[in-house]
């Protein structure tokens, strides 16, 4: 197992490191100058010259790239233009912010489509099947922004019940687990958990209803266990599969977040990286896309090994 | 040889160089090994899935191979036909080296294979007509003449062009399909067909037709085989001479009625032994030969079967006993109980110099 | 390979058979939902290609006068916008640029992926590690990440959105592309052209192609669903189609301060992207279940 650990980790360098490479090109792939985003719109000559040189941007890009990467790792990610914070520490706030969502969401949206897998999966084609596969379907085909426009119209608009937009009341002070606070957080969570809750939803019941008609089921009921037993059985096939399927959406909702984010303006990442394209704010799009692409990666590394560490049949030599 | 109800349409042959004394095709050290991976700490092996076999093919001859499975039969005929990249040896088809006198895709003219798997090897997408008219139609024919050339094959091996022809390969018998099969190979006008497994997974009764087809295709488009199977009986129908393979290594062969009545290897006895005897009273009840094959990664030092030989001595795990001809009549066998003077207790005194 | 000679015509087949996509056609028309889905997209690209003649109101020609009226005001059945435009007229000619901006990134995608997957699959070695791994690359990032980063880069824009979208499918399809030709490349058909003397090319174009266009085509009608969905999400940023132009996202977008004035003309866009979106959804479903014949 330790042996399978670390290859994974072997394997996973070089994809670290085509991702750096895809965003530090990110910027070189911009139209112009990319001086001209760092530079005052009146900038004199020998400003932008200074700044090209501050910059490094009069270098050959194998030797930027060199130079970025080495920040990079050093936990440089550069200044944000727009506020000459260091981008890192602006990211990590707006990344916390995008857990929190991400986690209340998955929460929801797991328990709701382990339920609906599961119930659809043994019963299927039944009545129950056909419901479930139906939200499953409608999950995934949602435009989650709208479907937060249409929570929002009908929860705040309609009924103000729940504020529509925003982090906590006061604007974006900090966090705290208290109603005051949650208020804000359950609508642009349910709308997040839409999507994970479709496709958990579908592999589930495809993933129960396979192991259900396999043979080996039949002989355990042959052998009078109950369907407890059964279900045990059942729970334990399927969970690899169903663990990477979560984990991989567990990413998605991290990294996918700026729709809903920005419909809500909740101030995590994706708010985030919404005012970097906006502003031109190169650095901090950069280094936003970089922490989540990486934090992607990482969470693809352990779902494979929990999957590893769970799966018999899965080599781990 | 009735040469004129042969279709008309057909590719030209390749031109016999040779003549009858040359043979049609000569195999020498044919040699592939699959290296295995191994962990990130453990080293690389390999299987050697053949390992140094050597024989000919006489023209107009039947030349079957047996052996378990996983012995290297299918491995053998996949390189022969060029699909797979030896390692080393030489392939020589009538007297000419593939590559140099003879270009690859000649070759593919004079040499055809049939698979064992019928449904497989057709291609789902395309009718049986399409199916057969396609290696013709690489080879630079129109595609009316290929065509009609196809249901011309398929009257030839015994469906009903009208019925087959645009029908789709799973809408018919696995024995019709096996057909179809045989009459895509001779689209080509080869001269040798291979014939892998061909009727191994047909019925008996589909078996013995398509066997009897064969036959009468042979002499009507003066063909040569190379039959590979495990089916000991059928092998001894249809072959004249036949190789017995063990591990990736040929271990005896010679004319199929000397080796059947005088097997000289014990794994060929072993073999022959296992079959089902038709007279009940003369049935066996010991098997006579225990375990499975060792694995062919790593296959064990000296002679490979010593580990489930009876009469296996000391000197069988040392070195493995080469191919000795036993008879000045083309029966040769690798065991040192078969070669005179070897030094095994069984092993008949040396007439000659060993 | 569809030339019929005299001969063939003579000996006509004695019994009707059909070919596998005809199988797979019949049983699609079977399939109720299918069916439907069929016929809502094909109404919603009909009326979106004809629009002109369709006797609507101008989708450009606002008013302010007449800014934001509910559904069912007399000459508005679907109200207006905040300019006071007519919505059903600006939702049917939206379809235009919503379906392009939809639609043309899968087609590109499923151009160039089959192609590299087929290219990986079947010639493998080398160049499929090289292929393979460049995709593994794009793996790594969550794909409306990957979308918004690349149109965030190009900046905003038709042309760049539909290209950002390219790039993050071509790698999806490429994937199922390689893995369905491997699958079809071990089969003994393949090694029986291979042969028969055939060359790469022959063999992809009439061995592997017609084998593994299904499943991929397949997962390609399931991508516009997403595509749908980002395309307009994209513009819905502002990152896709600009103003005044009618497209789903965009007009979302502009109508988003009016939630609290008219929010059910707000929310009208978002029908139609999930309309189309959910009807790609269930045709690739039906197609996919079409396409499993079982013997």
């Amino acid at each position: 197992m330790l042996a399978y650990v670390a290859r994974r980790f072997v394997y996973a360098v070089p994809i670290v490191l085509s991702v750096a490479l895809v965003c530090f090109l990110l910027v070189h792939i911009t139209p112009g100058d990319p001086l001209v985003a760092v530079l005052p719109a009146d900038a004199s000559q020998e400003l932008a010259a200074q700044l090209r040189t501050a910059y490094g941007f009069d270098r050959p890009l194998p030797v930027q790239f060199g130079l970025w990467l080495w920040k990079a790792v050093h936990g440089d990610l550069g200044n944000s233009i727009a506020t000459g914070r260091p981008v890192l520490s602006e990211v990590i706030r707006a990344v916390a912010n995008t857990v929190t969502l991400a986690v209340v969401a998955a929460v929801i949206g797991f328990t709701l489509g382990l339920f609906f897998g599961i119930v659809a999966g043994y019963f299927r084609n039944t009545w129950i099947d056909k419901v479930a596969t139906s939200v499953a379907i409608a999950g995934v085909s949602l435009p989650h922004y709208w479907l937060g426009m249409v929570l929002v119209i009908i929860f705040s608009v309609q009924l103000n019940w729940l504020p529509a937009v925003g982090a906590g009341p006061g604007g974006s002070g900090e966090w705290k687990w208290d109603w005051a606070h949650l208020s804000y957080l359950v609508l642009p969570a349910i709308t997040t958990s839409v999507i994970p809750m479709g496709i958990v939803t579908r592999t589930v019941r495809a993933l129960t209803g396979d192991i259900l008609s396999q043979d080996f089921v039949e002989a355990l009921r042959a052998k009078g266990l109950s369907e407890t037993h059964v279900f045990r059985h059942v729970i334990k096939n399927a969970a690899p599969t169903a663990l990477a399927v979560m984990g991989l959406q567990l990413g998605y909702m991290l990294g996918g977040s700026i729709l809903i984010e920005t419909v809500f303006s909740w101030p995590g990442s994706g708010l985030l990286l919404n005012s970097a394209i906006f502003q031109r704010d190169l650095p901090l799009l950069q280094g936003t896309i970089l922490v989540l692409a990486l934090f992607f990666v990482f969470l693809n590394l352990m779902v494979d090994i929990a999957q590893a560490s769970i799966d018999p049949r899965i080599k781990r030599g | 040889m009735s040469e004129a109800t042969l279709p008309k349409a057909m590719l030209e042959r390749i031109e016999d160089f040779g003549g009858a004394a040359q043979p049609l095709l000569k195999v020498v050290g044919l040699t592939k090994h699959f290296p295995v991976r191994g962990g990130l700490l453990s080293k690389a092996r390999t299987v050697r899935a053949v390992d140094n076999v050597s024989f000919e093919i006489a023209k107009g001859e039947t030349v079957g191979i047996v052996g378990e499975s996983g012995c290297g039969k299918s491995t053998t005929a996949r390189l022969l036909m060029h699909l797979m990249t030896r390692d080393a040896g030489e392939i020589l088809y009538d007297g000419m080296q593939v590559g140099r006198a003879l270009s690859l895709r000649e070759l593919r003219r004079g040499m055809q294979m049939v698979f064992q798997d019928s449904y497989a090897s057709l291609n789902p997408r395309l009718t049986i007509e399409e199916s057969i008219a396609f290696g013709p139609k690489v080879h630079g024919m129109d595609d009316a003449p290929a065509r009609k050339l196809a249901r011309e094959l398929l009257d030839k091996v015994g469906l009903r062009p009208e019925t087959f022809a645009n029908r789709y390969p799973h809408e018919i018998s696995g024995g019709q399909r096996q057909r179809v099969n045989i009459a895509r190979a001779l689209a080509l006008s080869p001269r040798l067909v291979i014939l892998d497994e061909a009727v191994s997974a047909l019925d008996k009764s589909v078996e013995a037709q398509v066997l009897n087809l064969l036959a009468d295709l042979k002499s009507e488009f003066g063909l040569t085989y190379l039959f590979i199977s495990h089916d000991l009986n059928v092998v001894r129908y249809i072959s004249d001479r036949v190789l017995v393979m063990y591990l990736g290594e040929v271990v005896e062969l010679g004319p199929v009625d000397q080796v059947w009545d005088a097997p000289a290897h014990p794994y060929t006895r072993a073999l022959l032994a296992a079959m089902p005897a038709a007279d009940p009273d003369n049935r066996t009840e010991t098997p006579p030969i225990t375990g499975d094959p060792p694995n062919p990664i790593d296959p064990p030092p000296g002679c490979r079967f010593h580990t489930r030989c009876a009469s296996a001595e000391p000197m069988c795990s040392a070195a493995s006993p080469t191919l000795t001809d036993l008879d000045g009549a083309g029966h040769q066998a690798a065991c040192y109980m078969a070669i005179p003077g070897s030094g095994h207790s069984r092993a008949s005194a040396a007439e000659k110099a060993a | 390979m569809t030339v019929i000679t005299e001969s063939v015509l003579q000996a006509a087949p004695v019994t009707k058979t059909r070919g596998y996509w005809g199988t797979v056609g019949r049983r699609i028309l079977r399939d109720k939902v299918s069916l439907i889905c069929a016929c809502v997209l094909i109404a919603i690209f009909l009326s979106a290609l004809f629009a002109p003649w369709l006797g609507l109101a101008d989708p450009y020609q606002g008013s302010m006068i007449r800014r934001l009226r509910p559904i069912g005001t007399p000459n508005y059945p679907l109200g207006s916008d905040e300019l006071g435009r007519d919505m059903l007229a600006r939702l049917i000619y939206g379809g235009r640029l919503s379906l392009i901006i939809g639609i043309l990134p899968v087609v590109f995608a499923f151009m160039i992926g089959t192609v590299l997957g087929i290219v990986a699959g079947y010639v493998g070695g080398k160049l499929n590690t090289a292929i393979m791994r460049t995709v593994d690359v794009f793996f790594a990032f969550p794909s409306v990440l990957l979308a918004i980063a690349i149109s965030g880069a190009l900046g905003a824009g038709i042309v760049n959105s539909i290209v950002s979208l390219t790039i993050v499918f071509v790698p999806q399809i490429t994937r199922v592309a390689e893995s369905v030709t491997t699958g079809v490349r071990n089969m003994d058909f393949v090694d029986a052209a291979r042969a028969s003397g055939a060359g790469a090319l022959t063999i992809m174009r009439v061995h592997i192609l017609g084998n593994v266009l299904g499943p991929i085509f397949v997962y390609s009608t399931g991508l516009i669903s997403v595509s749908m969905i980002l395309a307009a999400g994209l513009s819905f940023l502002g990152l896709g189609t600009k103003p005044p132009e009618p497209e789903w996202g965009l007009m979302l977008n502009t109508l988003r301060t009016a939630i609290y004035v008219n929010p059910w003309v707000a929310a009208l866009p978002g029908v139609m992207i999930f309309a189309v979106s959910i009807c790609f959804n269930l045709l690739s479903d039906g197609l996919r279940s079409a396409m499993d014949i079982r013997e």
